[in-house]
Order: structure tokens, then sequence, then C-alpha cells
């Protein structure tokens, strides 16, 4: 894979250096003293997926380095990694010289990292020193966190007040306060997941000018971003992964978004392995649309829709799309641009602050955490199955009928359940996605929204859940797929979107295009 | 044979305001609302059914009673809907709310009983003794057993039949199992489904103050509840919260309870010794209930209500 991406950007920026470690015990003083942190040959797999395939990086101290990739690229499980959540199959994990094989994130704080995930990990309720002090060990003493907290603030120029408690935070202030948390372990190199992707763009500025104080006083930082002109303007050094391996290691200045855009996008694009390995059929572009779906009206339309949330992740702008029946819509987007609540707002399930939507009373929906927002885990599969919509139904439940379409189900989409009384715990993750992807179908046939269909789940399900979603568009359904996987989605899809920081962009249909259009490089809006 | 009977009866009659609080409790629960001031509701609806009785009764006649009962159950689903409200509207949680609104209940019936509703002598802190048309009959003349019991049985029945035969039942129910896939799954919601569990909890709550009064103490007076409200949570807990449940461990504990002052004074064993057999019956089953769903699942512990959920 390292071979498919041109040439040019490689010999523009520094070579992906392998480095010598034959053993352990041979490396434990490296001679680059100005390396701050340094994986080595990282492979990581979770069952049959491989996440990371002999990934490297290298970050000099005292730089901000950006970590590029695509959804699903590899760029958290190689944090992860670095910051001992994970345990790597294979590799060496260096920080400041010294070799090291984590246990455990407070292994990694006491040898000096520190990681603010994109998920905040504060107690709303508490103020900023008790969050602070939260994690600490022995005597607490609330007077010398907040000073010390003070302390690192202004060394940093972070500004925040220890005594506000954390709810009456904005989120840039909240997320100055996990920053801070590291800071006070005495962190020198912090990790930052997709630190912007939560703040508006005045916040995100501010952010991005602090770090550059933290770098000047000798701090180090890794940044995960899927935004290439922040990268570019804000980092030192870029390193690109793409499906797990590391494709590019190059000075910022020496690279564009072009050339960044070709590493994480890959300039030949070949079907994936898993794709291949099913015989699925690839497309290469994408077709415009089912034939005869044209001349019907369409199942679902959105009208100039808008939504406004506090949070940017769930905002959406003049948004309009129609699906027609016998089409399944793909929507391809980088996590957190909107796509949370367009879905559902496709689905029935969120009103919108403005715009009309014309859907069918009923809506299949296919959300992402099945365990949470799908299924009742102890019920059972009958009871599951008069889960869907229970919200509108009234009067007498009969189960004989409920069992009889758990039944139904269980044969059709082919689940591998005990019977329609057994508790929907004890099915396989991708049985039980079967099993709502039929139980959604059967409520509403006309239209179907899934979210991230196949995540989590083996080669064998997943193919067969998307079988299922190409006969429910063939059988006449409006359906619309979103998937973080863009491979997914040219998979199924008859014709792509992108949804972009909440606007709808229609790029032309092929992979370059469209995941340029996701990155926010679209040539038309 | 009538002694048997007689000690029959009372241990259905004291089983009566458990099992009926016992409902409420396990209503409550099912949707998961953690209504632990079944107590309070219990004395507001005992208060109402009072009031209607003295005040009333001359008035309305014949239907004082079905109208003791009627009111004593809306005021207690008054006073629980207070905790809805917060909850809803403040997030203020139940647990903190309804055990408060427990002592303010105490404190009313205390002002009331030596204010406004006291007996015209003015002497003890009581109400006046309920006409007889707000009496409820009793069931075997002989005993002090009367017609409530049979309606918290049938009350029992008919709760269980709602929960597993009805809409309204299985979305209370999947509301309390887990409200995310209720509300996204099926587009329940919540907020209402919540607000009526309270509504109803405390409805079953203040039916059994009513009860109490008008088929046992026929006046209001300050402990009037020896914990109906605190021991009904063990009733439902003891249940599984299955409705049918309630009525088996409604009497168990109403069996337990009205032995206990007759354990004393028979066998010279502390009265507070069925207090600690009760506690250490629930203490039981909350382990059993535990291991079960170690051995089930590890994850299902991740859930805080699982032990009360069931």
């Amino acid at each position: 894979m390292t071979d498919d991406q041109g040439d040019g950007s490689l010999a523009k920026g520094t070579p992906v250096e392998h480095g010598a470690l034959s053993g352990p015990d041979a490396s434990l003083q490296l001679p680059e003293r100005e390396m701050a942190l340094r994986l080595d040959a990282i492979d990581k797999r979770f069952g049959a997926t491989v996440a990371l395939h002999g990934a490297a990086l290298a970050v000099r101290r005292g730089t901000v380095h950006a970590l590029l990739g695509e959804n699903g690229a590899g760029k958290t499980t190689l944090m992860h990694v670095a910051f001992g959540m994970s345990r790597p199959d294979a590799g060496t994990v260096i920080v400041n010289g010294t070799l090291h094989q984590f246990r455990s994130p407070s292994d990694a704080i006491t040898a000096g990292l520190g990681m603010v995930h994109q998920h905040f990990m504060l107690v709303p309720a508490m103020t900023v020193a008790e969050n602070v002090a939260l994690g600490g060990r022995g005597r607490l003493s609330l007077h010398d966190v907040t000073q010390r907290i003070d302390t690192v603030s202004q060394q940093y120029g972070l500004p925040i007040d220890a005594r506000a408690t954390i709810e009456t935070l904005p989120v840039g202030a909240q997320q100055r306060v996990e920053i801070l948390k590291a800071l006070v372990r005495n962190a020198s190199i912090l990790i930052l997941d997709e630190p912007t992707a939560v703040l508006t763009a005045q916040e995100s500025r501010e952010l991005l000018q602090q770090l550059r104080g933290f770098v000047v006083q000798g701090g180090t930082v890794v940044w995960i971003t899927h935004k290439l002109r922040d990268a570019l303007e804000f980092a030192d050094e870029v390193t690109v992964l793409r499906r797990g391996e590391t494709v590019l290691h190059a000075n910022a200045a020496d690279v564009n978004e072009v050339t960044l855009a070709n590493a994480m996008l890959g300039t030949t694009w070949t079907p994936s392995s898993q794709s291949a390995a099913l015989g699925v059929q690839v497309k290469q572009t994408v077709k415009t649309s089912v034939g005869q779906g044209e001349e019907r009206l369409p199942t679902l339309a959105l009208h100039g829709v808008a939504h406004h949330d506090t949070s940017p992740a769930d905002r959406l702008t003049d948004i309009s799309l129609t699906v027609r029946p016998g089409e399944i819509l793909g929507i391809a987007a980088v996590e957190g641009n909107g796509q949370h609540a367009l879905l559902r707002i496709l689905a029935g399930r969120l009103t919108p602050t403005a715009g009309t939507v014309h859907i069918p009373p009923h809506v299949g929906f296919v959300p992402e955490d099945r365990h949470r927002d799908a299924l009742i885990l102890d019920y059972t599969l009958a009871e599951n199955v008069e889960l869907a919509d229970l919200g509108t139904r009234r009067g007498y439940i009969p189960w004989i009928r409920s069992r009889a379409q758990a039944t139904r189900i269980v044969e059709e989409y082919d689940v591998r359940a005990p019977g329609p009384y057994a508790a929907v715990r004890t099915l396989s993750g991708g049985n039980q996605q079967k099993f709502v992807v039929g139980r959604e179908l059967q409520v509403g046939n006309r239209a179907l929204v899934l979210e991230n269909p196949t995540r989590g789940l083996d080669i064998q399900a997943t193919a067969d859940i998307q079988d299922h979603i190409r006969t429910a568009r063939n059988a006449g359904a409006a359906v619309v797929v979103y998937s973080s996987d863009l491979d997914e989605i040219l998979a199924l899809a008859d014709r792509v979107v992108v949804l972009y920081a909440g606007r709808l962009l229609t790029p032309a249909p092929d992979r370059d295009a469209i995941g340029r259009a996701m990155l926010g490089l679209s040539e038309q809006p | 044979m009538t002694a048997h009977l007689t000690l029959l009866a009372d241990i259905l009659v004291r089983a009566t305001p458990l099992i009926l609080t016992g409902l409420a409790v396990a209503v409550a629960f099912r949707g998961g609302v953690l209504n632990i001031g079944a107590d309070g509701q219990l004395l507001v609806g005992a208060t109402a059914a009072a009031w209607v009785g003295i005040v009333l009764t001359p008035t309305v006649g014949v239907i004082a009673l079905p109208l003791a009962l009627l009111l004593g159950a809306v005021a207690g689903g008054l006073w629980a809907f207070v905790a809805a409200y917060l909850r809803t509207r403040f997030h203020v949680l139940e647990v903190i709310s309804t055990i408060m609104l427990n002592f303010v209940a105490v404190y009313v019936v205390s002002y009331l009983v030596r204010g406004p509703l006291q007996e015209p002598t003015h002497i003890y802190p009581q109400t006046d003794t309920i006409p007889s048309a707000a009496q409820l009959s009793r069931l075997l003349t002989s005993t002090r057993l009367h017609w409530g019991f049979i309606l918290a049985i049938v009350l029992a029945v008919g709760i269980w039949w709602i929960i597993r035969y009805t809409a309204a039942g299985f979305r209370l129910r999947a509301t309390g199992a887990n409200p995310y896939a209720a509300a996204s799954a099926g587009r329940i919601a919540i907020r209402q489904v919540t607000t009526k569990a309270f509504i109803a909890s405390g409805m079953l709550a203040g039916l059994a103050g009513a009860i109490e009064v008008c088929g046992v103490t026929f006046a209001l007076y300050e402990n009037l509840s020896p914990g109906y409200g605190y021991t009904g949570i063990a009733v439902a807990l003891l249940a599984d919260l299955n409705p049918l449940g309630v009525i088996v461990s409604g009497i168990l504990f109403g069996a337990l309870e009205s032995g206990a002052s007759a354990l004393q004074r028979d066998a010279n064993v502390p009265a507070t010794m069925a207090t600690v057999l009760e506690a250490t019956l629930i203490l039981l089953v909350m382990a059993g209930a535990y291991i079960r769903a170690r051995r089930k699942n590890s994850s299902a512990l991740i859930t805080p209500s699982l032990s009360i959920t069931g």
C-alpha cells in the first residue's frame, strides 16, 4: 500500500525511517535525542480486522505533529497504543529515548504523556480544580491544586478559573481543563484526538495558538485531525496513515492539501481486500441512479432543513435532498459533520429547527449503537419485535403474533437464535444486527435509514447485512446509508452525497472527488 | 378455629397496605422511577380519605366511600407528581425529592390532626372517627378483615395483566429497561411515560392510605403508617417487581409484622427481630440476583439499576 501513493510527496518530505530496532534491549537508548515519541512497526488486530499494520510515527521534541488519515485509518488506535490504552500485537513504543511497554494509561502518564480524548472526561457538577484533582493520589488539598492550576495555566497561557463549575464553562474552556489535567501531571507530550471537532472556528484558532505556546516551552503535541488546512497551518510536521500503514511523513512546509489528500486517499484506488475476498462487486464510479426510480415520487424529502444545536457536530445548514423508492442514497462524511442529526431527521427521530420534512409515518432506523439505541438486550426477540414503534401502539399486545413475527425475521434474515423467546443478549453481534435490520424493514418497509450498519461485524455478517440492504432496495424501499467506511458506501450506494460542516455537497461520482469533498476540498458548493 | 381465623385475618389486614405500596414501588421501578416516597403518598391519601369521610359524608351520603378511596388515590398521585415535575423540569433526582416529600407529608398530617382536622374534644392528636357510610365493610364479620384486601388483590392481578399484555404496560417496562432504545427504536415519549409511572405509583400508595383509614383505623392520626411505604420497597424487591409476586411477598411481610408482637409477648423474642428478618431476606434476594446476573453476563452489571429492574 505504501507504494501506491505519489512518489513526489515522499521525495518532498522526510522519508519514513524504520529504525534498526532488532530487539527490545538493543534500543533502550536511541541515538535521536530530539525524539519525544517514536512508534515503530506497530501491528494491531481486532479479531479479523487489521487496524494497524507496521504503522510508524516519529515525533520531534518541541513540535506540533499532525496525524492525518481517513475514518478508520488507525489514527486513534495508534494513539491508544502510545498512551497505553491498547497493547500492540507487535512493535515498539519509545518515549524520550526509553523503550516502554505500557500496561495502562497511568504508566504512560508516568512516562510524561497526556491524552485529551474526543469526548471529554469531566464531571460536569464539579469545579475545575476538583476535576483536575480527580485521579490524583494521597491527601487532597484543593488549595494546592488550585494554586498549581493557576501556575500552569499562566505558564502556558491557558486561561481558566479553577473555581468555576465545569457545566458553566463553554466547550473551549472545558477542553482547556482537559489539557490542564495532563499538564498538571507534568505531561511533556500531549496527544489530542480531534480537539477542534467540537469547537467553533474562533475557539479552534485560540486552542491552536495556546498549543503553540506549550510547544515553544519545550512541549510536544501530537494532534489527530481530519482538517488538512489546519494541519498545514499549525503543524510543524505531518504523518499520514492509510489503512493502518504510515504512508507519508513530511515537514508541513513541504506538502500541500493535494499531496496530503492523495496520501490519505491513495492515488490509485483499489477495491478493499475485504470486498475483494468476498467477491462483492465494487463500483469504480458510482451509478447515478436506478433508472425506474426517477419517475416515482420521492419517499423521503427534505427542503431547506436546518438544525441548530449546542454542539457544532450536530448542526445542519440548508439541507435539501430526496430519496426515491428503489434507491440507496449514501451519505459520506467525516465524524462530526452533522450526519448524526441528519440521519435522525430522516428517520423521524429528530425534529429540525427549520425546513420541511416529508417522510412516511414509519421509517426503519438502524442506529450505530444497537446495544443502546435499538435493542433491550435482556428482553426476548419477540419483545424486541414489539419494541419497534411502541410509542404509537394502543391497547392489547398479542404476543402470539409477535412470536410469529420474530420467527419470520429469524428465518428470512438468517438470524442464528435459539428461538423467539431467547434473550437478545444471547445472540452474537452479527445476528443481533441482522435481527435489527429485519425488524426495521418490517416496520418501515418503504424507507430505511442505516447508520454504520456493519460496524463491529465480521466479514460474513457484513456481507449478509449488505445483501439485505440491497434486497430491500430492489423491493422498492428508499434507503439512506451512512458509513464511516467510504468503501462500504461506494459498494452499496446508487448515489452519494457528502456532508461537510453541516452542509450537503454533491461531488462527482468517483472516490477521489468524494474523498476530497469529505475533507472540505470540494471544487463546487 | 376462630382464633386461627382471627390471626389469619390480622395477617391479611396487615398485608393489604403492604401489597398496595409494594405495587406502587413495583410500577415505579419497572418504569425506571425510583419512587421511595410511597410512605408520604400513603399519608396524603389517608388524609384525603379522612377529610372526605369527616367533612363530606353528610352531604354526599352513599358515595362517600368510593369518593374517599378515589380522592385518596388522586391525592397520592398529585404528591408523586410533584417529584415527577421536579425530575422532568429541573432534573431533581426522585430519590431525593420523594424522600423529602415523605417528611413534608408527616408534618402536614401532624399539623392537621392538631389543628383543622382534630377531633371535637381537642384532646387527642387525631381526627374524629369517620361515619360508617365511609367505612369499608367487613369481609368476615367476626374479624377485622375488610374488602380493601380483595381490592388490593384485584389491582395486583390487573396491573400484572396491564404490564404484560398492553402497549402502555410494555412502554412502561421498556422505558425502565433501556430508555435509549425505548426512545429511538420505540419512538416512546420517555418523559410522558415517566410522569405517568410517577402518578400511577403515587395513586396506588395513596389508595393504600385511604383503604387503611376507611378499613382499619377509621381516623387519621400521626403514626398511621409504621413505614408501610418503606416496607413496600422490600415487598416489591422480594417479588422481583412482579405484581403477582407482590401479593405473596406482601402477605409474607404481613405475617412477619403481625406476628412480631405476639413473638415478643409469648416467646420473649424482640419484635424488632421481624425487621431484622425482613432486611436479611432482602439482602439474600439481592445477592442472589447479583450472582445470577454475574453468571449471565458481567457487562449487565454496568447498569446500576439492574438489581431493582431485574
